[in-house]
This record gives structure tokens, C-alpha cells and sequence, in this order.
């Protein structure tokens, strides 16, 4: 067997905190890359998964260091590199691709210029030969006019094409392994398959080795041999990817696969007989940005004739690309973003455009959550503060009574109640999430517009929040109009699912038949673009390319 | 970055050196300031010395002035003045400007378009001239001074925290509260206010040393505080004649002026910072 070309024995990082405090953040991590091989290093945010594949570079973030172990590529260890000598290293033995593409461009140089870098700092080739190179890899890689696209800006070229257009920069060295940081995560799910597919052919076909950072399982899947999965800065397992999949041993790796395809929704016992109304019916709702034209449409429309319904007990999932209005849908009906023109009724009752003209009640009764619990939350309010206001605000609590009513809170969305003296800040995603939650609950809605709230947690803890979900409908006849890029978080907490595209409602589907179904030929791209925890699903996948050019126009 | 006095768990802050040191000097003044009238070794009007800008000595430790009135007495109450006006002036322009600032930033519109023209307008007129145009007007007298002290400085401290506070207030938590159907006194005050006060607070003491500067000056070109009773800014100038002779009472209180700026300044830019690492 011949030697590995990374080796990684025992690795050690460890920071300084402003108090002086040092902490393991990576204890004791080991595993190999063959030649020819890509690993995957999977985990949660925190768990050290860039820290690792940062330190295959020879770089610490600041305030890090490498306090022990090697990291063996080609043979020198990167962890005793000083730093020119790790530099000539980078770009032509060890290449990295950022999660964000877009920052990593400078948006005043053309892109040929910036991928052509690398060649002329390390000169190994003429500029010539460079910028051929380029435009075969711009080929290999699948982009749309391969021949001019470098001459343009970074800005002039999207989300999807910009990714391999830095996997570009990154391979015009010729480097015997690249580290892919989270490559695909800011991405539609249309555009991660285009992406992935380039990926690997281009892996493929130059036999080079390769780190994969994801916490998606099944993105990993698609393009992975082996699977380190991690957890708190070190090793849970190491296996290939099919055992991983399969057969996982570890307890956490269970729960992770586990937690990837949540079960589909069952649906609430419904009272068809009781004819009552609609909880919401939204009518021909026309919204959008600036100023509003003669036509009486604003400048940039960004809703145009929606219109959906939704039952009383149900929950309806709103589904589709970013970009697509389905965040201004929900700030619409809020009365966030009033709209021009259209009909919202809550309940029977019409409502206003704007929520300023709305009664207390009816604002009460329709709460809105957001995807972002950091920002949701007031960073300068303590826990029991925040959930406090709306009892105040709404329902008149004060003093003994609303501390209590607060305690409650904190129960129904399983946080202790110690936590209420705590900031913001203090506390883990997960559970600033559930702050998030409980304030909309501490009103006593009728309906929870929920923007997005799992797509910024991990797998586990959005497994856990989804159910929680659930399980507070079941005691508090809510509904839940429930909006997310992510097929399987929709189908595992709606009765049906709205697909969106371009501020337009394509087809209403119910969600535990969307495959089949889905009659819409966006629809039918979009449930085909989820990646399955299925190691062939990629290569198997067969998609009209006249329907994703379509669509995807990127 | 690290390093310093006061930098421990225990105490669960960062505090350098320079801070420490910045923050004794102004401490120094302040307790000078307050206690003036029990401090001074010889009363502040009084001519104690035959001589006149006499040179720093066992009785008159900064000398005398061109009067021969004890030096170091009459620093020790113009610190009174030029401190009391200073931070009276300070009060008021930021209060108004941030106010102002907050609501602009949350109401938007037309209000925010209209406020903010007007005081760019405002803030447009030189500093001195403004202060010299009103002081000639109205006359001059310490209520005049503080008024136009923060009038002048109030647009700027509008413009810094307005610019703040849109910031903010693009935050999804006050989208919430916005949606909860809060008033506009409850987003300014308890939504966005906390979250800019940092800022603002280091906006103070920059504005602060402004004014003292301000002041100084406007007492130089004598349409300050009136004689008898004499700011540092109008001790400089009251003195000025002694400026051949090398004489102490011209140099102290600039060097005065100088300490009391130099150190807010240097506070500001070393702030006691809250160690987030609390550890186990």
C-alpha cells in the first residue's frame, strides 16, 4: 500500500480566550486521504469541520493554534510550516474553496484576471497557457460560454456560476488536493445539482484528491468515498460513504441520518363537518417594491396574483427558490409589506394592508416568526424581558402573574426556566430558536407565520424544533402557514405545500404526494433536485435539460 | 489586545493601561471641579502677589497671572467652568441629536427627509462663527453659552445616531415589534436605544472634548465666560501678555485643556471591555 497522501495523526488545535483560557476546540483528530480519494468531514456548526480542513493548509484561524499532532501532505508536515513556506505550498499542493464564492472575488478585477493569480505568484506557466488552461476548466466545469465568461465581473455572473468559477481559480494549479468549504450550502437546490455535478466530473477526470466540508449528509453522499463524521472537535467515525449511510455504528451518526429525512406528516384529525371559515384566504394578492407605477403596480413586483387558502387545523408549507417572494408573502400578510392590490381575509374577516390600521387583536392573533433567531432576538434583553412584552402588551400581565405566564412559556417550548435571566446571546442556536417560538406563542395566536425558522439550525436541532412544532399544535389548535427552501422540513410539518417561482404561485400539491403529484414541470425540478441520502442518486438523476435551462437561467 | 490592570476573570473586564491612566487624569478633573471652593490655597479673585507673572514658587506653585492672582486657584475654579458648561452642553446636544436621530430613523419618510435636510443646513455653518453671531446678538452669559453650545453640536450627534439606529432598526426584532404593533416611544426607547448605546456613549465624550475646545476658544476671542470669573480658555487668553516672559500662568492652563481632551479621548478609544469568556 502506498503511502496516503494526507495523513493526519493525533491533531491537536486549541485557542486563547480574551480571558486567557485556553480550549481544545479539536482533540485528538486522525484519519487519511488516499490519492484519488475525496473525504467528507461532516458535523455540526461548531464541531471543528473548517478548523480541520483549515489546518490541512497549515492556517489557524487567529486566535488558534496548532498545539499538537501533524498534518502530513505529500510527506511535510503543514502543522511546522512557517508561513512562506506554507504559501508556496497553497494554491499548487493544497487549493481551498469557500462556502461563499462571492466574497472570495474582488468585484473590480474581471474573473479571468483573478483566476490567472494563482499561476503567475507560484509562475508556473506563461499568462498564455494560463488562460487556456482557464478556459478548458471553464469547460470541464460546465459553464455557459466558457470562452468569454472570464472577461466579465464577478457581479455579472450568478450564485451557482461564481462557486465554479472559484473551484476554477482553485484548480488552475494543478494542486494535488482541494478543500471544498461548504461549496454548495448558500445554493437553490436546482443549482447545487448543476454545481455537484461539475464538481465531480472535474475530480474525476484529473484523479485528484479532495476534502468535502458539509453538514448535509446527502450532498456528502453524492460526492464522497469515505465520511468523517465529527462532533465537538472530534472523530465520532470514519467509514465509507455507503456504511456511513447504511450502517452507521455510532450513536450520533444515527441520530444524524436519522434526523435527515424527518417523516412525512400525518395531518390533524380535520372537522370537515363544522363549515367554518378559512383561517386565511389570500385573494389575487399583488405586492412588491417602489414606487407604484400608473398601472397601479409597484416598481418591482415581487408577489403577482398569489392566491392560497388555508384551513382551519392545517398547516400550509410555501416552497421555492430564493428570490422566489416567499419571505415577502409572509411580511405581506403580516402587514409588514402592505400590498397593492388583492384580498387577505383572517378568520372570516378582512384584513388591512397595513398593520397599522389593524385592531390589537387581530395583530395578536397572527404572529410572525423569523428565520434568524440572532437577529430576532434583542441582544440587549434578557429571555424573561422578551417573552414578557407581548403578555404586557397584549393581554395586560404584569408582576407575578406574567413571571409565571413566562415560566410556562419556557416549558412549553422545553427550556429551563432558569434561562429567562439570561441574554440572548448566551444562549445556543436551538434554543434562541425556541425563545423565537415562544414569543409568538406567549400572544396566543390563531396562525404562526414561521419564516424559515429551521433552515439555519442543524439537522438534529431542527429535527427537535419541528417536533416541538408539532407537538404545541396539537395542545393549542394553532396553524402554521410554514416557509422553507427545504422540501423534506415542509413535507414532514405541512398538509400541503405551495410552489413558488419568480412571485408566483405555480400549483398548490399535498405534501406527502408531492412526487408523484406535482404536475407543474418547476415542481416536478424541484422535487428532483433534492438530494437523497443515496450514494447513486446523483449519477442516477436524469433531468430535462430544456426544463433546467429553463428555470434555472443561471 | 490583552494585558492591563484590571484584566481578570474576577472583575469580568479588559481595562489597559492607557484607559487607566486616561481615566485618572479626568477623575482628577472632576474632583477638582466639584471641590473647587475647599481646594484653592488662595481666594480665586484676590491679588495676593506684589509681582506680577510671577514665576512657579513655594506659595504660588503655577505662579501668578498678569494681576497677580494665585494661578494654580484660579485653574482649579475655571475647571468648574470650563467642565460644568462643557458637560451641560454636551447633555443637551445629545440628547436632541440622538432623540431626533432614533425617531427619524424609525418613522422614515418624509419626517426623516425633512429633519435631516434641515439640520445638514444647520450643521453647514461654521462652529465659531455661529457661536460668535448668537454671543454678539443675545450677549453672553452662561445659560447662552450652553444653549448654543449644543445647538451647534447637535446636528452632528443627530446624523451619528440616526445613522445607527437605521441600522438597527433594519433588525428583525424590531420588524417584531413593529408587527406586535408597538408605538414609535417603545421602539426608540426600549428596541433601538440599547442597542446603540455604545456608540453613542463614545459619540459623548468625542462631542465632549469638541465643546471643551469650543469653549475654550469662544473665551479666547472673549465672548466666552466673562471676567472676573475666567474659563481655561479665557485664562490663555487673559494671559497672554506673559507669553515674552516665559510665564507659567499662560502654559498651565492650556496644559490643562490639553490633559482633559487628550485623556476623554484616549478613554474613548480604551473602553473597559466586557470579557465574553466567563469561563467554567
Amino acid at each position: 500500500m502506498s503511502e496516503p497522501l494526507v495523513q493526519v495523526r493525533d491533531l491537536d488545535i486549541s485557542a486563547t480566550t480574551d480571558a486567557g483560557r485556553r480550549i481544545e476546540i479539536i482533540n485528538g483528530v486522525s484519519f487519511h486521504i488516499a490519492e484519488g480519494e475525496i473525504v467528507a468531514l461532516i458535523g455540526e456548526s461548531g464541531s471543528g469541520k473548517t478548523t480541520i480542513a483549515l489546518a490541512l493548509m497549515g492556517y489557524t484561524r487567529p486566535g488558534c493554534e496548532i498545539s499538537g499532532g501533524s498534518v502530513l501532505l505529500k510527506g511535510r508536515d503543514m502543522a511546522k510550516l512557517g508561513k512562506s513556506q506554507a504559501a508556496k505550498m497553497r494554491g499548487n499542493v493544497v487549493a481551498y474553496i469557500p462556502q461563499s464564492a462571492a466574497a472570495a472575488f474582488n468585484p473590480s478585477k474581471t474573473i479571468m484576471d483573478q483566476v490567472v493569480e494563482v499561476s503567475q505568484i507560484h509562475r508556473l506557466m506563461s499568462d498564455e497557457e494560463a488562460r487556456k488552461k482557464a478556459v478548458e476548466l471553464f469547460h470541464a466545469l460546465a459553464l455557459p460560454e466558457p470562452d468569454t465568461i472570464g472577461d466579465r465581473y464577478p457581479h455579472q455572473v450568478s450564485g451557482g456560476q461564481i462557486q465554479r468559477l472559484s473551484a476554477a481559480m482553485a484548480l488552475i494549479g494543478n494542486p494535488d488536493l482541494a478543500i471544498f468549504d461548504e461549496p454548495t450550502t448558500a445554493l437553490d437546490v436546482t443549482t447545487q445539482v448543476e454545481v455537484l455535478r461539475a464538481f465531480k466530473s472535474v475530480m474525476h477526470r484529473r484523479g485528484m484528491s479532495g476534502v468535502y466540508v458539509s453538514h448535509d449528509l446527502a450532498v456528502v453522499a453524492q460526492i464522497a468515498d469515505r465520511i468523517v463524521v465529527l462532533k465537538d472537535g472530534a472523530v465520532q467515525e470514519i467509514g465509507t460513504a455507503d456504511k456511513i449511510l447504511r450502517a452507521p455504528d455510532h450513536p450520533y451518526t444515527r441520530e444524524l441520518v436519522a434526523a435527515f429525512n424527518p417523516a412525512h406528516y400525518q395531518g390533524q384529525p380535520s372537522e370537515s363537518d363544522t363549515k367554518t371559515a378559512p383561517v386565511l384566504d389570500v385573494r389575487n394578492v399583488v405586492a412588491g417594491y417602489g414606487a407604484m407605477g400608473a398601472d397601479g403596480r409597484p416598481a418591482f413586483v415581487a408577489l403577482d396574483d398569489v392566491s392560497l387558502r388555508l384551513e382551519p387545523g392545517q398547516n400550509l408549507g410555501i416552497i421555492g427558490e430564493s428570490g422566489c417572494g416567499k419571505s415577502t408573502l409572509a411580511r405581506t400578510i403580516a402587514g409588514l409589506l402592505p400590498w397593492s392590490s388583492g384580498a387577505v381575509e383572517f378568520q372570516g374577516a378582512p384584513l388591512e394592508p397595513d398593520l397599522r390600521k389593524r385592531s390589537r387583536e387581530e395583530l395578536r392573533r397572527l404572529q410572525i416568526v423569523f428565520q434568524l433567531a440572532d437577529t430576532a432576538l434583542n441582544p440587549r434583553k434578557s429571555v424573561g424581558a422578551i417573552l414578557g412584552r407581548p403578555l404586557a402588551f397584549y393581554h395586560r400581565m404584569h408582576g407575578g402573574a406574567r413571571e409565571q405566564r413566562v415560566d410556562e412559556l419556557l416549558d412549553m417550548v422545553r427550556l429551563p426556566r432558569p434561562l429567562k435571566y439570561r441574554l440572548p446571546g448566551e444562549l445556543s442556536g436551538g434554543q434562541k430558536q425556541r425563545v423565537n417560538l415562544a414569543r409568538a406563542l406567549a400572544a396566543e395566536p390563531d396562525l404562526i407565520l414561521c419564516d424559515e425558522i429551521t433552515s439555519a439550525l442543524d439537522t438534529v436541532v431542527a429535527a427537535a424544533v419541528l417536533d416541538l412544532l408539532k407537538e404545541l399544535q396539537r395542545e393549542l389548535s394553532l396553524s402554521y402557514l410554514f416557509i422553507s427552501h427545504n422540501l423534506a422540513t415542509v413535507q414532514a410539518i405541512c398538509d400541503d405545500v405551495v410552489v413558488m417561482y419568480r412571485g408566483e404561485k405555480m400549483e398548490q400539491i399535498e405534501a406527502a404526494k408531492m412526487a408523484e403529484n406535482a404536475t407543474h414541470p418547476y415542481s416536478k425540478l424541484l422535487v428532483s433536485s433534492v438530494p437523497q441520502l443515496d450514494t447513486g442518486w446523483l449519477d442516477a438523476l436524469e433531468q430535462d435539460a430544456e426544463l433546467v435551462r429553463a428555470f434555472s437561467e443561471r | 489586545m490583552r494585558g492591563g490592570l484590571l484584566s481578570s476573570a474576577r472583575w469580568g473586564i479588559h481595562f489597559n493601561w492607557v484607559g487607566i491612566g486616561a481615566s485618572v487624569v479626568i477623575l482628577f478633573w472632576a474632583v477638582v471641579a466639584l471641590f473647587a471652593p475647599l481646594l484653592t490655597p488662595h481666594p480665586v479673585g484676590q491679588i495676593v502677589d506684589f509681582d506680577y507673572f510671577g514665576p512657579m514658587s513655594a506659595d504660588y506653585w503655577l505662579g501668578t497671572d498678569y494681576l497677580g492672582r494665585d494661578m494654580l486657584s484660579r485653574i482649579m475654579v475655571g475647571a468648574r467652568y470650563t467642565v460644568g458648561i462643557a458637560l451641560a452642553g454636551v447633555f443637551l446636544a445629545c440628547f436632541t441629536g440622538v432623540m431626533l436621530g432614533m425617531t427619524a430613523a424609525v418613522v422614515g419618510g418624509v419626517f426623516d427627509t425633512v429633519l435631516s435636510r434641515f439640520l445638514d443646513a444647520f450643521n453647514s455653518i461654521p462652529s465659531l462663527l455661529f457661536g460668535l453671531v448668537v454671543v454678539a446678538a443675545v450677549g453672553s452669559s452662561i445659560p447662552v453659552l450652553v444653549i448654543t453650545l449644543g445647538l451647534i453640536y447637535a446636528p452632528g450627534s443627530y446624523r451619528f445616531a440616526r445613522a445607527l439606529a437605521v441600522n438597527t432598526n433594519t433588525m428583525d426584532f424590531v420588524t417584531v415589534a413593529r408587527a406586535r404593533g408597538e408605538g414609535i416611544l417603545y421602539l426608540v426607547r426600549e428596541e433601538i436605544f440599547p442597542n446603540i448605546i455604545g456608540p453613542v456613549l463614545a459619540d459623548f465624550g468625542l462631542r465632549f472634548v469638541w465643546i471643551v475646545l469650543l469653549l475654550s476658544g469662544l473665551s479666547f476671542l472673549g465672548i466666552g465666560v466673562q471676567p472676573p470669573n475666567a474659563d481655561w480658555g479665557a485664562l490663555v487668553r487673559e494671559n497672554l501678555g506673559g507669553l515674552p516672559f516665559a510665564a507659567p500662568a499662560v502654559i498651565f492652563p492650556s496644559v490643562a485643556i490639553a490633559s482633559l481632551t487628550i485623556s476623554v479621548n484616549m478613554l474613548i478609544d480604551n473602553l473597559p471591555q466586557r470579557v465574553r469568556d466567563r469561563g467554567e
